[in-house]
């Protein structure tokens, strides 16, 4: 065993170094199953809290829901617990073909491959597919798992347009024109601003261009669109993106799994050529027999998205009201902005007191000087929880003087 | 060759709200600041090679290179000079 001092001390100086940045990432535990109103050890050895959840990717409520349990509890009796294999090996059941059938079928596609996370999939959909002769054009803002894919994909060329600029993009896309495919690269909903893409913006440049368009719909499947089917159906363009990624993480049972859904040609080469696909195991049977449950209850009722609706609504209505300034969307993210780095993790403190669990977030995971406490809704919550949480909010938002300041009033009292 | 750049860089990386707000000169940092991300650095790194008919090869376009005006000039003119030898 070589453990050198020196490299010991390298780290725990780095290590250090995080600490005094005040970006060091502290886990919490929860000892309740993950839903709206969980039970959590903070910090570490502390008294349990009953909190509400608003931080959560349980946009649907469907993490601990009972059927998609009890289809767990089953396919754990009828299929075993795990594959031991990757896919192509001995890794794939029936029950990965129905899964990936149904994905087919709910984001309106051509066909679907599972990987073990979205992350998995965004990191080997490009490289499976573009070459030296081709560009890839990514929105500012996408999610670091698809940055990670655009640079494993070294071969083709890269480049980037400013968050849903279109006039940007198009410029972009003038410029690539020798290229053999021009890949146009978007989250459908950003995670750390709620907004949407303009998709069928996005789309229209793409035809118009001859471009292909990835759409990353992580934070969307499940409940945006009138039947929740994705931010594709929202803008009346669903048929018409060539590759979407999404994971089974977030609204879709929130336990782990991601896909590449799209054109055929794309989803075989990624089982040709997909590293994470090809190198990482099968979907655990419990978790494919889950998810092939949430679909069938989201294409029965769209009852869970529309009380999302309702819910994100209220919440958005409420923050305004009562003086927060908010990033403005229709999404169930709402991020409160704070702007001040230390100030977001202030008020998220004391929103903890006060039996909210939320996180600050800020540079670098947010823009510098853009810090703020994403808020995120689920069909879980109900109205007057909601209105208890927000009297929560304007508690803390007052002892810190900010309700009804401005951007240029927080950054004025607190610094940016 | 320093107005084109920060011209360039106003265009290609700034909102209009922000150019509003903020003053930028070749001293600003662009990169550990985050004004521009290492990652959508390439189209500058493009413009440049464009621009000044010169390779910038990666190695050397790291982000301490372009994290100001002044550094990307001093790298630009290294290869002009060497271009011209």
């Amino acid at each position: 065993m070589a453990y050198p001092a020196a490299v010991r001390d390298a780290w725990q100086a780095e290590l250090a170094g995080i600490r005094e940045k005040g970006i060091y990432k502290e886990e919490r535990f929860i000892h309740s199953p993950q839903a709206a109103r969980i039970r959590v050890e903070f910090p570490s050895g502390s008294e349990l809290k009953d909190v509400v959840n608003l931080c959560a990717n349980n946009y649907l409520g469907l993490s601990s829901h009972p059927e998609v349990i009890a289809a767990a509890h089953k396919a754990l009796d009828e299929r075993g617990y795990g594959m031991s294999s990757v896919r192509f090996i001995c890794g794939t059941q029936d029950l990965h073909r129905t899964l990936e059938q149904k994905l087919t079928e709910f984001l309106g596609t051509e066909d679907t491959i599972l990987f073990p996370s979205c992350l998995d999939a965004n990191a080997g959909v490009f490289e499976a597919v573009l070459g030296p002769d081709d560009v890839m054009i990514s929105d500012r803002l996408v999610h670091a798992s698809i940055v990670d894919g655009i640079r494993l994909a070294a071969k083709a060329m890269h480049d980037t347009y400013k968050h849903c600029d279109m006039a940007h993009l198009e410029e972009k896309l003038q410029e690539h024109q020798d290229k053999r495919i021009r890949l146009v690269i978007t989250d459908g909903v950003f995670s750390m601003d709620g907004d949407f893409a303009p998709l069928d913006e996005i789309v229209a440049l793409a035809e118009k261009y001859n471009a292909l368009v990835f759409l990353d719909d992580s934070h969307a499947s499940g409940f945006i669109g009138k039947t929740g089917r994705g931010v594709h159906e929202h803008f009346g363009v669903m048929g018409k993106i060539d590759i979407i990624t999404t994971t089974l993480g977030k609204a879709l049972g929130g336990a782990s799994g991601g896909c590449v859904s799209g054109r055929k040609e794309i989803v075989e080469l990624c089982r040709q050529r997909a590293r994470p696909y090809l190198f990482s195991n099968a979907v655990p049977p419990p978790i494919a027999a889950s998810a092939i449950k949430v679909l069938e209850i989201l294409s029965a009722t769209t009852e869970r998205r529309d009380k999302l609706e309702v819910n994100a609504k209220f919440w958005r209505q409420g923050l305004i009201d009562a003086g927060f300034v908010i990033r403005e969307g229709e999404s169930p993210i709402v991020p409160v902005m704070l702007f001040n780095a230390k100030l977001a993790q202030d008020v998220a403190r004391d929103l903890y007191y006060e039996g909210i669990y939320v996180v600050g977030f800020f540079f670098p995971v947010v823009a510098a000087g853009q810090a703020r406490i994403r808020t995120q809704l689920s069909a879980d919550h109900d109205i007057p929880m909601l209105a208890r949480a927000l009297e929560a909010f304007k508690k803390v938002g007052a002892k810190h003087g900010i309700l009804g300041l401005d951007k240029k009033g927080i950054i004025a009292k607190y610094g940016q | 060759m320093k107005d084109v750049i920060l011209s360039y860089i106003k265009k290609e990386y700034l909102d209009e709200d922000d150019a509003d707000d903020m003053t930028l000169d070749e001293h600003t940092p662009l990169i550990s600041s985050g004004i521009v991300d290492s990652f959508s650095m390439v189209s500058l790194k493009r413009f440049l090679e464009k621009k000044y008919d010169v390779k910038l090869p990666d190695e050397e376009a790291t982000p301490q290179a372009f994290d100001t005006v002044t550094t990307i000039i001093e790298l630009v003119n290294r290869h002009l000079a060497k271009k011209g030898a």
